[in-house]
C-alpha cells in the first residue's frame, strides 16, 4: 500500500511538525515577554513603586496602591483558600479513597472549572449586596474560593508521593493514626503543599474578573479592608482601556511587574517540586 | 508501708484481659483519630457546599428575569436596558463561536505538543519545553488582553487581513471589513490561553500509555509516527478528547482577555472579522453599571447559563480523563 520510503518520510515529516509545533506554542510566551519588557521596563523607576496613581493630566504617578492592594487581596484570600484547600487535599489523599473521596475529588475538578466572572459575583451576592459597598475583603475571599479547588488537587497529589514505609514505620512505633497523618506523612510532603500553596497564588494574583464586582480598584492609596481596593491586575485592565497614552505606558508597566511577580512564583516552586519528585 | 508493698507486687488488680481483648484495643481508634478525620471530612465537605451555593445563589437572582423572559431568553438577541428587553442569543452565539474558534487554532498544535513532548523530543529538551508551555497558563489573563489590544489586534489588521482578504475574502467567515476588535482576535487569544491546557493533559494521558503498547506497535513494523498515530493516539483517544474538552471548558469561561478584544457587540454575525459578546464579557462590562433590577437578573441569568455549560462541560471532561489516568490528578496540578 506506502511504499517504505514513502511510510519513512512521513515519519520524519511529521517528527519535523511536531517540532515546529512546539515552537509555535512557545512563541507567544517568548513574544508577549518581549514586548513587556520593550513596552514596559522604561516606565518603572523608584516613583513607580512608591507612588499612587496621579489625577488625570499630570505625569507621573505611580502602581503602589496597586501593589499593596494585590498583596493584601491575595494574603486574604490565602487566609481563606489555603486552610480549607489544603485540609480538602490531605482528606483525599488519606481518607479519599471511598465514594465521598471520588465524589469531592470530582467537585474540586468541576469547582477548578468553574469561570473566575462567576466566583466573582457569587462573592458580590455574598459579600457586597449585604455588606452594601464594595471591599477588598470580598475579593480576597473571591480569590481564596478560586485557590480551594487547585490547593486541595495539588495537595493530594504531594501527599501521595509520601512513601507509603513511613506510614508504616510510625504505626509500627505506635503512633495513633492522626499523628502519623500530621507528623509524618504531612511534614514530609510539607515542602510540596507550599510550593502547591505558590503555584496557586501565582495563578490568582493575575485574576481580574473576580475583583471586578468585589475589590473594584481604587485610585487612591488604601489598606482599608471593608473599603474599595486597588489590585495590579484591575490597574492594568482599567489603564489599558483608557484612551490616554500615559495610562498605556503605565498599563505596560504595570504588566510587567505583574509577570515579572506571577512568573517568579511559578518557576520557583515548579524548581523545588522537581527537586523534590526526583528526590522521592 | 506493708499494704504498699503489697499492691506493687500485685499491680494487676483486676482479673487479666484475655488475648481477644488486647486485639479489640489495638483496633478500636482513638479519640484523636475521629476528630482528625471528622475536621478533614468537614473541611473537604465545603467544596460540594460552595457549588450548590453558587448554583442556588446564581438561579435565586436570576429567578425574576428567568419569570420574565422563560426560555425566550436564550433565542432572542435583542439586549435593550432601557426597554428592559433582554435576549441572550448574540452572547451564547459569541461565547460557542469564540471559543470553537480557539479550538480549531489550539487543538492541532497541543496535541503536536503533548506527541512532542513524550515521544519525539530528545530527553533533556522534555522537561525545558513542557515548563514553557506551561507558563502560558501562568500569564495573568489581563496581560493576554493588553497584549491583544496593543499588539495582536494592529498586527491582524495592518498585516495578515490585507493578505488574507484577497484569499480568503469570499468565505462568509471572512465577509466584511476588519476593523480590529473581533470574534478572530478573541478566538486567536482565546486559543494562546488554552493551549497549555490541552497540551499538558493530553501530555499525561498519552504518558499513561502503556509502553507495552508502543512497544506491539513497533514489532509490528510501524515507524514511530505510526505508532504514534495507529495505537498510542487511538488508546488514550477519551483522555484526549476530555483535554480538549477541558480546554473548551476554560476558552468558554474566559473573560478579561476576552472582553478586552472581542468589540463587545450584542450581535450574530458569521464573520469573524465582526465584533461578538461573549457571556463573561457582557457581566465583566455590565454588571456593576446595570440600570435596572431587570437588567441585573439577566445578567445572572446569562451567568448561570455559562456555569451551567461550563459545569457539564468540566464534569464530561473530568470522566473521559479519568477512564485513561484513572484517579491521579491528572491536568489539576499540570497548570
Amino acid at each position: 500500500m506506502h511504499g517504505r520510503l514513502a511510510r519513512k518520510l512521513l515519519g520524519s515529516t511529521m517528527t519535523g511538525v511536531t517540532y515546529g509545533a512546539a515552537a509555535l506554542a512557545i512563541l507567544p510566551l517568548a513574544v508577549i515577554l518581549a514586548m513587556l519588557l520593550f513596552k514596559g521596563a522604561g516606565s518603572i523607576d523608584w516613583d513607580f513603586f512608591t507612588k499612587a496613581a496621579v489625577p488625570l493630566g499630570e505625569k507621573g504617578g505611580g502602581f503602589s496602591h496597586a501593589i499593596v492592594g494585590t498583596l493584601i487581596i491575595v494574603g486574604l484570600a490565602c487566609l481563606v483558600g489555603v486552610p480549607i484547600g489544603v485540609a480538602t487535599g490531605i482528606f483525599l489523599a488519606e481518607f479519599g479513597g471511598g465514594r465521598v473521596g471520588f465524589g469531592i475529588r470530582f467537585v474540586a475538578d468541576v469547582l477548578n472549572g468553574v469561570p473566575s466572572i462567576v466566583i466573582g459575583i457569587f462573592a458580590w451576592t455574598w459579600l457586597v449586596k449585604p455588606m452594601g459597598r464594595f471591599s477588598a475583603l470580598a475579593g480576597g475571599v473571591a480569590l481564596g474560593m478560586i485557590l480551594v479547588p487547585i490547593l486541595a488537587r495539588t495537595t493530594e497529589e504531594m501527599v501521595r508521593l509520601v512513601p507509603n514505609s513511613l506510614r508504616e514505620a510510625a504505626l509500627a512505633l505506635g503512633y495513633p493514626r492522626w499523628r502519623t497523618s500530621l507528623v509524618v506523612v504531612v511534614r514530609t510532603a510539607a515542602a510540596g503543599i507550599l510550593t502547591g500553596c505558590l503555584v496557586a497564588v501565582a495563578r490568582v494574583a493575575g485574576e481580574t474578573a473576580p475583583l471586578l464586582f468585589t475589590a473594584l480598584g481604587n485610585q487612591f492609596f488604601s489598606t482599608r479592608l471593608n473599603g474599595p481596593m486597588a489590585a495590579l491586575p484591575l490597574q492594568v485592565y482599567t489603564y489599558a482601556l483608557g484612551p490616554y497614552d500615559e495610562w498605556h505606558r503605565q498599563a505596560w508597566a504595570g504588566a510587567l511587574v505583574l509577570i515579572v511577580l506571577v512568573l517568579a512564583l511559578s518557576l520557583f516552586a515548579r524548581a523545588v517540586v522537581r527537586a523534590k519528585r526526583q528526590h522521592a | 508501708m506493708t499494704d504498699l508493698a503489697a499492691t506493687a507486687l500485685e499491680p494487676e488488680a483486676g482479673p487479666r484481659p484475655t488475648a481477644e481483648e488486647r486485639w479489640r484495643a489495638l483496633r478500636t481508634v482513638s479519640r484523636g483519630d475521629v476528630i482528625y478525620r471528622s475536621v478533614l471530612t468537614v473541611l473537604a465537605l465545603l467544596l460540594p457546599l460552595m457549588l450548590l451555593l453558587i448554583a442556588l445563589e446564581l438561579v435565586a437572582n436570576a429567578w425574576p428575569a428567568l419569570a420574565k423572559f422563560g426560555a425566550g431568553f436564550l433565542v432572542h438577541s435583542v439586549w435593550d436596558p432601557v426597554q428592559g428587553q433582554f435576549g441572550a442569543l448574540p452572547l451564547i452565539f459569541g461565547t460557542l463561536y469564540s471559543s470553537l474558534v480557539a479550538l480549531a487554532i489550539a487543538v492541532p498544535l497541543a496535541l503536536g505538543c503533548a506527541i512532542f513532548l513524550t515521544e519525539f523530543a530528545p530527553r533533556w529538551l522534555r522537561n525545558p519545553v513542557g515548563t514553557l508551555i506551561e507558563l502560558l497558563a501562568a500569564v495573568p489573563s489581563v496581560i493576554y488582553g493588553l497584549w491583544g489590544i496593543f499588539v495582536l489586534i494592529p498586527l491582524l489588521r495592518d498585516h495578515v487581513w490585507h493578505t488574507a482578504r484577497h484569499v480568503l475574502g469570499w468565505l462568509p467567515i471572512f465577509s466584511g471589513v476588519f476593523y480590529g476588535p473581533s470574534v478572530l482576535a478573541a478566538g486567536v487569544i482565546l486559543s494562546i490561553m488554552i493551549l497549555p491546557y490541552i497540551a499538558a493533559v493530553s501530555r499525561e494521558v498519552l504518558l499513561a500509555v502503556p509502553p507495552s503498547q508502543r512497544e506491539a506497535g513497533l514489532a509490528l513494523g510501524g515507524t514511530r509516527w505510526e505508532t504514534v498515530w495507529r495505537v498510542v493516539l487511538p488508546y488514550g483517544r477519551a483522555g484526549i478528547i476530555g483535554a480538549v474538552i477541558l480546554g473548551l471548558g476554560r476558552a468558554l469561561g474566559e473573560t478579561m482577555a476576552v472582553t478586552m478584544v472581542i468589540g463587545n457587540r450584542h450581535e450574530v454575525s458569521a464573520s469573524l472579522l465582526q465584533p461578538g459578546y461573549t457571556i463573561a464579557a457582557a457581566i465583566a462590562n455590565e454588571f456593576s453599571e446595570a440600570v435596572s433590577d431587570v437588567h441585573l437578573s439577566a445578567l445572572f441569568l446569562a451567568g448561570a447559563v455559562l456555569f451551567l455549560i461550563t459545569v457539564v462541560v468540566n464534569a464530561l471532561a473530568r470522566v473521559l480523563v479519568w477512564r485513561v489516568a484513572r484517579g491521579s490528578a491528572v491536568g489539576s496540578t499540570a497548570v
